[in-house]
């Protein structure tokens, strides 16, 4: 009877990140779903597409094509991966229509993490506890290409104990942008400073996002400069009691 | 990238005025733009970008019918069309007129395309003086310098700047108030017009069911340009076609407030034809031309979907929200147009080789094409032109240890356990970082992407396990 979810942890989270794709985990089964880990999964294949290599980013595509065909409804803790799927698979399979009916129908079963919660599970009260102030970071693929804004900042406000202070700007990008970060790194670094000083104004202890590449962004550059300010994704945030 | 591309940017980020400037100005327009274009003020925004959209994707899908109604209803308005398939032909038709009219003087309007076909240099270097009239494009032509933004010339000078430049150029005494600034312009700009022989300008709309030109514009000179002078030339990309008159109930809606977040601009002018007498008419130049430039524009219209490019107005918009833009400026783009809009139509109209990395300039962060009023998607023409280079001849030697490499990621990302092998080697060359994140690493393991990282951010620690080593293990 217990509903199936299928986590998509991306692979920044797998390989460096592996507490948020635990906190994840931890949230949606408290929600009392049956969490399950297709381990043949890797990445989505954003790196190589965003960088210019369709056939490339087409042959992982596939392969992550596989691997979740079977699953009825996959997490992901990252706007932007979940966006490669929903948005851009299409392109990469404009030319095999069998592959795009079942790019389309993958499409329809894969959720960012915070709009899985808010719209499949229904849930706006996760009962966490987080006792602090933090800001929200939009990451510009979930707030742009998907659409979310209000899910995680519905979801922070019914955390016992946290205030949200709103940076301004909130949806400027914080410089990261895939291989553009290592392309173009003093630039892509004075975007992430610009990004901070918005962050340091608002007074908050730590930053949150639904991305951890942003995050990862954010935090190489508050480490650099010595600042206490600390990153969170949204799901540690939401698995804290 | 070119060291040019290169450079450019670095000494711009390094320029810690140049960098205030920029993102002041960029910051005021955008905010004005948000003031105007908000629901309790425009209401039906999003409406009118969708059928902007849709009327410039008829016009361009359309372009030869309208184009030709256009010409028909010019020429029988008593005005002429000239057809140039690029720069030296825009240059040659402006030449021939002046050589054959005995003139000297050519005052100009604010005009893109006429900085995209080089008129200025061209018409100088045969003897004739041009004089560029919109305050702005008049500061940097004092300074030598190319428009630094699409709207917005001189939007990265300070009144301090415009002041040392104007003692400089003009021998006054220093002024450094805006207003006072404008009326030495005004005035030195006064003589030019009533001397003039010829005015040029562009055209921010090219109407085909009436035949006339309309011009957006905050200063008047536009006005000047046009009508002073005994000769008119519009010149004008074939893009700037719209079909009827009453389209432009959405376009003026949408363009002064996505450029500076006006509802309209001070001027907006609908030119038709040449003075007619017979018609008691007593004002208006006694000869009208409007030149239709292609340079490259045809080339675009084959590809259904990099054609939108062509929808273009004009507004500035993506510039000035775009993050990139607001760090790097004007100047370190390659060609006239700059920003996310500069990005996709630099390689299409120059060629992908101009500068090979100006596609990748992006962080994809999609700001271009929620604030483009005609609605061009602009990221994804950036993943195309992306694709576009990396399949290019060049790229197979430019880039060959990139392709390698991502020969290598599609092998490993569809490799699971080598995947996880590999994963774990580098967690195992990694230095741990002591808790915290990692500033420096071994000489041995410092270059490439992992280089540049570290140039400005620290590097997070590996963690003990993979996420998938701690879900097999819970």
């Amino acid at each position: 009877m217990a509903k199936r979810v299928s986590l998509f942890v991306t692979c920044i989270v797998d390989q460096l990140f592996p507490q948020t794709g635990m906190a994840m985990a931890q949230v949606i089964e408290r929600l009392g779903y049956a969490v399950d880990f297709p381990p043949d999964q890797t990445c989505c294949g954003q790196p190589a597409f965003n960088s210019g290599y369709r056939s490339d980013a087409r042959t992982v595509a596939r392969h992550f094509l596989k691997t979740f065909e079977a699953s009825e409804c996959i997490v992901v803790p990252s706007g932007s991966c979940t966006s490669m799927v929903t948005h851009h698979y299409a392109e990469l399979f404009r030319k095999e229509p069998e592959t795009l009916a079942r790019v389309e129908a993958l499409a329809r079963r894969i959720f960012e993490f915070s709009t899985f919660l808010t719209e499949v599970a229904g849930v706006e009260d996760v009962g966490a506890s987080f006792p602090g102030t933090v800001t929200f970071h939009d990451g510009c693929h979930a707030l742009r290409e998907l659409g979310v804004k209000s899910a995680p900042r519905r979801l922070l406000a019914n955390v016992r104990g946290l205030e949200l202070r709103e940076m301004e700007p909130a949806e400027e990008c914080c410089g990261f942008g895939g291989t553009f970060s290592v392309k173009f790194p003093e630039l892509s670094t004075a975007m992430t400073r610009t990004k901070i000083e918005a962050i340091e104004r608002t007074g908050a202890r730590a930053v949150v996002s639904l991305d951890p590449s942003c995050l990862m962004q954010i935090q190489g550059a508050l480490s650099r400069a010595g600042s206490p300010i600390r990153t969170l994704h949204l799901a540690e945030v939401l698995a804290s009691r | 990238m070119s060291a040019e591309f290169d450079q450019k940017i670095r000494t711009t980020l390094a320029d810690a005025n140049l960098q205030l400037a920029i993102y002041t100005a960029t910051g005021r327009l955008k905010a004005a733009r948000i003031a105007t274009v908000a629901p309790d003020v425009l209401p039906d925004y999003q409406e009118l970008r969708t059928q902007a959209n849709a009327l410039k994707r008829h016009a361009i899908e359309n372009l030869d019918h309208y184009l030709e109604q256009f010409e028909a209803n010019v020429e029988a308005r008593g005005g002429h069309v000239v057809w140039c398939k690029d720069a030296t032909d825009v240059a040659d038709f402006v030449l021939s007129l002046a050589k054959e009219r005995g003139a000297h003087l050519i005052v100009k309007s604010k005009s893109m395309t006429t900085e995209e076909v080089d008129l200025n240099e061209r018409v100088e270097h045969h003897g004739l003086e041009s004089v560029e009239t919109d305050l702005g494009e008049y500061i940097m032509q004092l300074a030598h310098e190319r428009p630094y933004h699409i709207v917005a010339p001189a939007l990265h000078k300070t009144r301090y700047q415009v002041a040392d430049l104007f003692t400089e150029r003009l021998h006054i005494p220093r002024e450094t108030e805006p207003e006072k600034q404008t009326m030495i312009a005004r005035a030195t700009l006064r003589e030019k017009f009533l001397a003039a022989d010829i005015g040029i300008s562009g055209a921010n709309f090219l109407v085909a069911d009436s035949g006339a030109i309309v011009l957006v514009e905050n200063e008047g000179n536009a006005r000047l340009t046009t009508s002073a002078p005994k000769i008119h030339i519009a010149i004008a990309g074939i893009e700037k076609i719209i079909p009827r008159a009453q389209d432009l109930a959405v376009f003026l809606k949408l363009l002064a407030r996505s450029a500076t977040g006006q509802p309209l601009s001070v001027y907006t002018s609908f030119l038709s034809g040449p003075r007619r007498p017979e018609k008691g008419e007593i004002d208006g130049p006694e000869e009208f031309y409007v030149v239709l430039l292609d340079n490259g524009r045809t080339r675009l219209l084959p590809d259904r979907g990099k054609r939108q490019s062509l929808y273009c107005i004009r507004c500035g918009a993506c510039l000035n929200t775009c993050p990139v833009y607001r760090k790097i400026g004007g100047h370190s783009f390659p060609w006239v147009y700059s920003g996310p809009i500069g990005a996709i139509l630099t390689p299409q109209f120059m060629g992908i080789s101009h500068e090979p990395a100006l596609p990748f300039a992006s962080s994809l962060c999609g700001a271009c094409g929620e604030v483009c009023p005609v609605k061009i998607d602009i990221p994804k023409l950036l993943l195309e032109l992306r694709s576009d280079v990396k399949k290019s001849a060049a790229s197979e030697t430019a880039d060959r240890w990139e392709r390698l490499a991502f020969k290598a990621f599609a092998w490993l990302m569809t490799h699971p356990r080598m995947y996880e092998l590999a994963g774990r080697m580098a967690s195992a060359v990694a230095p741990s970082g002591d808790g915290g994140w990692i500033r420096t690493v071994p000489q041995a393991l410092n270059f490439g992407p992992m280089k540049a990282w570290l140039a400005g951010r620290d590097v997070p620690p590996p963690p003990a396990r993979s996420f998938r080593e701690m879900w097999r293990r819970r």
